[in-house]
């Protein structure tokens, strides 16, 4: 393994334990969404964004929106491990008062790029924020995360249009296909069919990978870039809940807290 | 060049300030959604093609785009029908806009019954009290096309989110060339001791002709515009209730949760004094011509007047 491959994953294993360790301690919060974007977020904060922890608001930065806003305790992680503030905040995850709310809060939080949680919103403040780098004559980069049962919602696929329709070849969207939502499976609750399909169809250029291969999402990276004039959606085949045994493929886990023998478990799968 | 008393729909000057902003600030981007012939962005879009964004039939996602915009440094103004951009996109304005407190403006034209023909679907009558309950939403209700200008150019100036309603419609213009609009106060259009009335938008004008009716009953009445019904200037509506110990508020709105409201509760909370709201009762629009709209629900100086001889007769 390359020393890059190892570092990632190295900090993908840490975020994935402060995803236990701060749902554990909140006694609410989304595991397993959570878990399933953890290499993702680890590539894209310690390998494919520019920015930089001293300076939230550098105007150079590239940006990521957290659509699926539940998985904020991921995000946090990865700001807490690259700097932005103290890991030891992240226990504070959804208290009163807390810099961590339950759902992502730009104005609460170094490094959070949008207010996220109502689901479907987050591709279209990506279009705009790519949007104005594009009027900017800007070189940064935006990148965004859906969740597979996400789009389901009418406002993501308005989205998908405006970023085709701009051309917006600075935007980078990852769907995290976990498979599964809160209600079951996408296929059960309203099934898209193939997803690369229907975005392909709206003209996107779409690439499908393991959303838990760190080659994989740096190669996909690495062809968005290449790709001129329309934007690049990548379908990231995840397992919700991935890392942790008896959370991994449970829908179960999209929304309940582990109890602290749980945590401990899960913390020990994680131990290496 | 005065244009009082001419009558000119204020998004007109929704419009026109639009332009004027596009030449001062390169910072000003239009977005529109379907709609810019009648919004009056087209002005605009002509003269600015690569700082306005069509958006298509999709509300939703414009209010989401002038999200990611302001949240990059831009500042949008999202434009759309009254209906469109709080009913529909009430979501988006809440949660991507209004709660991070991002700097979008919120150009909503063809509020209220004065659409006329179209009927209940496109008649806003709830989206002051929609917008108003937003934490740090600004709410401005211009009367006619000299405050419009001057509104839209304060909302470019103030930072956070602010959310201006325009008509379709023709208003006769009640300023002068010298009326200066400030964000967050109220202005004084005549003086009086015998009761006040509070109007907005459509209403100012038809405010000051129940005024006047009602001097020559030998009643002095109060005029004030609330131009900005979100901060409301309570200092003034006090000030009224407490000088004229009588209120009528005036709007071309549902009684419920609009400037009737918000006047009601500065009042009830300070200083309790007989009251009236004129506005559309809990109903929903309908089509017919503008006037007639008006004058079917009592959106008229006549009406005005006479709910002044009432809460005047209730006074202790
Ligand atoms: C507009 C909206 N509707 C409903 C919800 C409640 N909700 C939160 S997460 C979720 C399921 C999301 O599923 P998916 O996008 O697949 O997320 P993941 O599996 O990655 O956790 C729902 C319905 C919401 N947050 N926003
Ligand atoms: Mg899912």
């Amino acid at each position: 393994m390359t020393d890059k491959k190892s570092f990632l994953k190295e900090k993908a294993r840490q975020i994935r334990r402060h995803i236990i360790t701060m749902t554990g301690a909140a006694g609410s919060g989304h595991p397993g969404g959570s878990l399933s974007i953890a290499d993702i977020v680890a590539a894209l904060y310690f390998e494919i964004m520019k920015h930089d922890p001293a300076n939230p608001n550098w105007p150079e930065r590239d940006r990521l929106v957290l659509s699926k806003g539940h998985a904020a305790p991921a995000l946090y992680a990865a700001l807490a491990e690259a700097g932005y503030f103290p890991v030891e905040k992240l226990v504070e995850l959804r208290r009163l008062g807390s810099m961590l709310q339950g759902h992502p809060d730009m104005t609460s939080t170094p490094g959070v790029e949008a207010s996220t949680g109502s689901l479907g919103q987050g591709l279209s403040i990506a279009n705009g924020m790519a949007l104005a780098g594009k009027l900017d004559g800007a070189s940064w980069r935006v990148y965004v995360i859906l969740g597979d049962g996400e789009i389901q919602e009418g406002q993501v696929w308005e989205a998908a249009m405006t970023s085709v329709h701009r051309g917006l070849d600075n935007l980078l969207a990852f769907v995290d296909y976990n498979g599964l939502q809160i209600d079951g499976t996408v296929t059960d609750v309203k099934s898209l069919g193939r997803v690369a399909d229907r975005f392909a169809s709206f003209g996107w250029h779409v690439l499908e990978i393991d959303g838990h291969d760190l080659d994989q999402i740096l190669e996909a990276d690495a062809k968005a870039r290449e790709t001129k004039g329309r934007p690049t959606l990548v379908v990231a085949n995840t397992v919700k809940g991935k890392g942790v045994s008896f959370m991994e493929g449970k829908v179960d886990w999209h929304g309940v807290a582990p109890k602290p023998e749980q945590v401990e478990q899960a913390l020990a799968e994680l131990a290496n | 060049m005065t244009m009082l008393g001419k009558k000119i729909a204020t998004r007109e000057a929704y419009g026109d300030a639009l332009v004027e902003l596009g030449k001062e600030n390169p910072n000003v981007v239009v977005l529109d959604a379907d709609l810019s012939a009648s919004t009056r962005t087209s002005k605009f879009a002509a003269q600015f093609p690569e700082r306005f964004f069509q958006m298509g039939i999709a509300e939703q996602d414009m209010m989401g785009t002038a999200a990611g915009l302001a949240a990059a440094g831009k500042i949008p103004f999202a434009s759309t029908f009254a209906m469109f951009a709080t009913g529909r996109a009430y979501d988006q304005v809440r949660n991507s806009i209004g709660y991070p407190g991002l700097n979008v403006k919120i150009g909503a034209t063809h509020a209220g019954v004065t659409v006329g023909e179209d009927g209940a679907t496109h008649q806003a009558l709830e989206d002051i009290a929609l917008m108003r309950a937003i934490p740090g939403m600004t709410v401005i209700v211009p009367a006619d096309y000299v405050e419009a200008v001057q509104a839209v150019k304060a909302a470019a100036a103030h930072v956070g989110p602010v959310y201006l309603r325009f008509t379709r419609g023709g208003v006769p213009v009640v300023f002068g060339d010298d009326y200066q609009f400030q964000l967050g106060k109220a202005a004084l259009l005549r003086d009086g001791g015998d009761a006040t009335i509070i109007a907005c938008g459509v209403m100012v004008g038809a405010a000051l002709e129940a005024a006047e009716a009602l001097a020559g009953e030998g009643l002095s009445i109060r005029v004030l515009n609330m131009g900005t019904i979100k901060p409301l200037d309570g200092e003034a509506v006090i000030k009224a209730a407490r000088e004229t110990g009588a209120v009528v508020t005036a709007e071309e709105h549902s009684i419920i949760g609009g400037l009737g409201s918000a006047v009601a509760e500065v009042l009830g909370e300070n200083c309790p004094v007989p009251m009236k709201r004129v506005g559309v009762p809990d109903v929903f629009g309908q089509s017919g011509g503008a006037g007639e709209l008006l004058e079917h629900y009592g959106l008229t100086a006549a009406n005005v007047a006479q709910r002044v001889r009432e809460v005047v007769g209730r006074k202790a």
